[in-house]
């Protein structure tokens, strides 16, 4: 005991003030480097939450909670000799006394960091307060937002730079018409040229956001149209419902004018090369600290000096701040932007190489030294693919090849892109936590053989994550440089491919996981990984019932269940509607299912109809009256086909020129129950107005006079891609020939998870290739793949009509095995006249039921 | 290190006062490598039966998932992972190893576990 207090006497008191991205990178470093064994560390944040991720703040509004921004388990701030003081902000510095000032009382340090961060700058408008007067910076702030755009329809931004149209993103995502009004004659006018500057507005128009240069606003008025009414100098005005100020930042350097440190021109603490106030016991990091007559709003100058400063407080070699790259990818609004450098090109002597390609609204510019062999700074607008490679170009002074505009001419020329090989050692890779290809090398060195591993050995692309690409480029050649081969296995059980395994099963006529596994793979049990791989394999093959016993352990809930698992635990049915088409008394019968079970119903993507929230024993239930009145499986819950959309085509529409329902019943009724290595999806329009979005597809038909266009290869989701156009005017046979064909060869070659788009851009010799493949039969694979699918199509069954035959089968679906109730803890609120899952801040809606004695 | 081993020895039946034990359900109820999930006095608990299995072929875990807040762990995928047994949750996919509930990815999370055995026929537990 006594011993214990000896040690605490000689403890010293550090405080971190500000607990933002800086801030709190800063305790991680702190913590990391053994500070703890000579500091007691106080942090104290004025906010309510310990520090989130500002950088990928709009995803609040994407759907994002609060929590998973957050930068780091809470553990981090429950290590013995931290204490974290949320929502506590400290009023006050004695620099005298040493000690911090809290309403809560004061706290003596030995050291302090200030890591105030900003505030966002709003011009003194008059008319400006409440929604008109909104801005964009924490948490708190993007709620205040959401909830004035409940009632608006139209949202302006003041501020056209990178955080004004992040937020302009924001009031996009919430559903508002969304306007940018910027005061300078261009958008983003520090990073972007004029003529990027155009470019991003164009593309940005397009997007149906307006934008407003070279306008100042004078005053805010009542509106007539909208809430409120924005006044410019010129006269002119515009209507909105709210305003978000985002006209730039300021540095929160109030509690340092409050204890007369030295304060910059533009504000901010003045700090020297080791991040050092004018006070040799006060630092300060990140936004709030002017360096040389700068400020730095970027996080990873922010992180570069709060490294630096713990290095310090634990004596060790400290790198000095000495200016940082402010060179930035973002992508604003779905738009690329990159600015790396000089990107004015204001150097003494620099010239430029400019690429203009108005047709699709892309800039980029590279800007170069006198000698002509180096890069000084470039702008891309549109395609930051470019991005990367001038970006290690410049920080590494790496010279030009002899054509530098071939470095931002389109990739389809050739470029020399530069492979992570030419990169030198000292070539940052992750600029967030500085990490060289040296310390990715030596970290290989020292035995990591896993990118997962790296990543948190080396901390590398776990800041704002930009440098995903390029460090798997670096990871993966310098393990092939070493003679490593890049371990391509599917999981730890199986050395081998999923297109191997498929060629195993395929050869060898193997039917069941365990067989496969005795000859082809380690251990008795498998994972989560290798046992639906398989499955799927097997199902791609074989087509038997899911649910026969062999098959089941192999399957995913939602295969095991047939029906896709909820966050509540509680599942979604999707009955098939074959090509979006329904009468009227199947209607009725979906309604009179939804009402018996009160299942909340939403109409699907893919022209069909979702009942949500049934639990596990309800599911046979359910099921048998679908199936009583006529339905059966959509497969929602597979990776399978999944619906075949349509438009009414020429039965009914006065374009149509084929009957685009005939041909979806037909192809659904051919591909459904085929597993593949992910989700397939299809359309069939009617004309080539192209209303069933065929060319969004993995499989796209749209009618021509003679026929059948064919499209392979599209998808919607995170990240579309337009369906190609493989063959023209097929006839019916042709066509269902064709798809048979392109859907085999995707399934035998395909890697686990691969849609097809990603699939058909890994084809080496693209689009030919397959054409030759499929359409000329170059492999002489035709009849072979036709058959398989044959064997498919013919082996299909209805798997929970196959199921609800078989009480074994049926004994699966009970919540609780031993008893008849419900899960207890599944709660439902009501909301638009359904019911949906209750929230977790809503828990105290459950009633309380009291017992009576 | 000390803690892990009272996991162990917590969950291996030889240990348990033998009024503990509780029948459950019957072997029948149990899905081969898979898993069931009875109620127990207030308690959801997960079984999972590995009838193949060298060592231990039955398993006991709380059904509620921390990461989610649902109750679905009962439902979730069979592994093992560097020679643990291993259960995914079916809607985060994090890893608890069956043999003591702790998590693979997040230390902070451990489901429950309970001692379990057959006997003659029927499932038991042992509540402590």
């Amino acid at each position: 005991m006594n011993s214990n207090v000896a040690t605490l006497n000689k403890m010293q008191t550090l405080i971190v003030i500000g607990n933002g991205m800086v801030g709190h990178h800063c305790v991680e470093q702190l913590i990391e480097r053994g500070a703890l064994e000579h500091y007691r560390l106080h942090v104290f944040s004025e906010e309510p939450m310990r520090a989130y991720d500002r950088v990928h703040l709009s995803e609040y509004f994407a759907g994002r909670d609060a929590e998973s921004l957050a930068l780091s388990d809470v553990s981090l701030y429950q290590t013995p000799g931290v204490t974290l003081h949320l929502g506590v902000p400290v009023l006050e510095i004695d620099r005298v006394r040493r000690q911090v000032v809290t309403a809560q009382g004061g706290v003596t340090y030995d050291k302090l960091v200030l890591a105030t961060g900003s505030y966002p700058f709003v011009p003194p408008i008059e008319g400006a307060e409440g929604e008109s007067r909104l801005v964009y910076r924490t948490l708190e702030d993007l709620d205040a937002i959401r909830a004035a755009a409940a009632n608006a329809r139209r949202g302006v931004v003041v501020g056209g730079g990178l955080l004004g149209l992040e937020a302009a993103n924001a009031l996009k995502s919430l559903g508002l018409e969304a306007h940018v009004v910027e005061f300078a004659p261009r958008l983003m006018p520090v990073q972007l040229d004029d003529l990027g500057g155009q470019a991003l507005k164009a593309q940005i128009e397009r997007l149906g956001v307006g934008v407003h240069l070279s306008r100042a606003t004078q005053s805010i008025s009542a509106g007539e149209q909208y809430r409120y009414r924005m006044n410019f100098a010129n006269d002119e005005c515009l209507e909105t419902d709210l305003i978000v100020f985002s006209a730039g930042i300021r540095a929160q350097d109030a509690l340092a004018r409050q204890c007369a440190l030295q304060i910059g021109p533009r504000g901010g603490v003045v700090i020297d090369d080791t991040c050092l106030s004018c006070d040799p016991n006060i630092y300060a990091i990140g936004e709030c600290a002017s360096w040389n007559g700068s400020l730095f709003g970027l996080v990873a100058p922010g992180y570069q000096m709060a490294r630096s400063v713990a290095a310090r407080l634990c004596n060790e070699v400290a790198e000095p701040f000495t200016g940082a790259d402010m060179s930035t990818k973002l992508k604003l609004l779905g738009v690329d932007v990159g600015s790396i450098g000089d990107a004015h090109g204001n150097t003494p002597g620099a010239r430029s190489y400019q690429f203009i390609d108005e047709t699709s609204a892309s800039y980029r510019r590279l800007v170069v030294d006198a000698s002509g062999k180096h890069v000084l700074g470039a702008v891309l607008v549109g395609d930051n693919s470019y991005y990367d490679t001038l970006l290690q170009y410049m920080q590494n002074g790496i010279a030009l090849p002899a054509e530098p505009a071939s470095l931002i001419l389109p990739s389809s020329e050739g470029a020399p892109t530069l492979g992570p090989g030419a990169l030198p050692e000292s070539a940052t890779v992750c600029s967030c936590h500085n990490v060289t290809k040296g310390s990715i090398c030596s970290a290989i060195d020292s035995g990591c053989t896993d990118l997962g591993q790296l990543k948190s050995q080396t901390k590398a692309c776990t800041g704002c994550g930009g440098c995903a690409g390029l460090l798997k480029q670096v990871f993966e050649h310098e393990l092939i440089a070493r003679g490593v081969s890049v371990d391509k296995s599917l999981c730890e059980h199986f050395a081998y491919t999923r297109q191997e395994l498929y060629a195993l099963v395929r050869v060898e006529g193997v039917i069941t996981f365990d067989e496969l596994l005795a000859k082809h793979g380690r251990g008795h049990t498998g994972c989560d990984v290798c046992k639906p791989a398989v499955g799927s394999i097997l199902a791609s093959c074989w087509n038997q019932p899911i649910m026969d016993t062999s098959l089941v352990p192999l399957q995913d809930t939602n295969d095991t269940f047939m029906a896709n698992m909820q966050k509540n635990g509680t599942y979604s049915v999707v009955p098939r509607i074959a090509g979006g088409e329904i009468t009227a008394d199947k209607l009725i019968a979906i309604g009179v299912v939804a009402k018996k079970y009160d299942l909340y119903t939403k109409i699907t993507g893919g022209q069909r109809i979702d009942l949500f929230g049934a639990q596990l024993h309800q599911l046979p239930d359910i099921w048998s009256e679908l199936i009583e009145a006529g339905f059966e499986t959509g497969h929602a819950y597979g990776k399978s086909t999944r619906t075949v959309k349509s438009c009414v085509g020429s039965t009914w529409c006065r374009y149509g020129v084929q009957d685009s329902v005939k041909m979806a019943l037909t192809l659904e009724d051919r591909y459904k129950g085929l597993r593949s290595p992910h989700k397939l999806k299809f359309a069939v329009s009617g004309c080539t107005r192209e209303c069933a979005e065929a060319q969004s597809k993995d499989v796209g038909v749209i009618a021509t006079e003679k026929g059948w266009n064919l499209y392979v290869a599209g998808n919607g989701g995170m990240r579309p891609r337009h369906a190609e156009l493989f063959a023209t005017d097929l006839d019916d046979a042709t066509l269902i020939r064709y798809i048979d064909r392109f859907l085999m060869f995707y399934i035998r070659t395909a890697d686990k998870l691969q849609r097809t788009s990603v699939w058909r851009e890994s084809l080496e010799g693209g689009l030919d290739y397959l054409k030759d493949v499929i359409i000329n039969d170059s492999l002489g694979l035709g009849e072979e793949l036709e058959s398989q699918m044959q064997l498919v199509v013919n082996r299909y069954e209805c798997e929970w009509a196959n199921a609800l035959k078989d009480p074994e089968k049926l004994k699966r679906f009970r919540t609780f095995v031993n008893d008849q109730r419900p899960d207890p803890d599944i709660h439902f609120v009501q909301e638009r006249g359904q019911r949906r899952p209750i929230m977790a801040s809503e828990l105290h809606l459950i009633p309380v039921i009291e017992e009576i004695a | 290190m000390s803690q892990s081993d009272t996991q162990r020895a917590y969950s291996s039946s030889s240990l348990v006062n033998p009024d503990a034990w509780q029948a459950v359900c019957s072997q029948e109820d149990l899905v081969s490598n898979s898993g069931v999930v009875v109620w127990l006095d207030g308690a959801q608990v997960a079984l999972f039966y590995l009838p193949a299995a060298e060592g231990k072929t039955l398993y006991a875990v709380d059904n509620h998932d921390p990461q989610s807040g649902a109750n679905v762990i009962g439902r979730g995928l069979i592994g093992s992972i560097k020679g643990d047994l291993v259960i995914a949750s079916p809607l985060y996919k994090q890893h608890f190893r069956l043999e003591d509930g702790s998590c693979l990815e997040y230390p902070q999370q451990r489901l429950r576990v309970w001692p379990v055995r057959l006997n003659a026929g029927l499932v038991e537990v042992a509540v402590a």
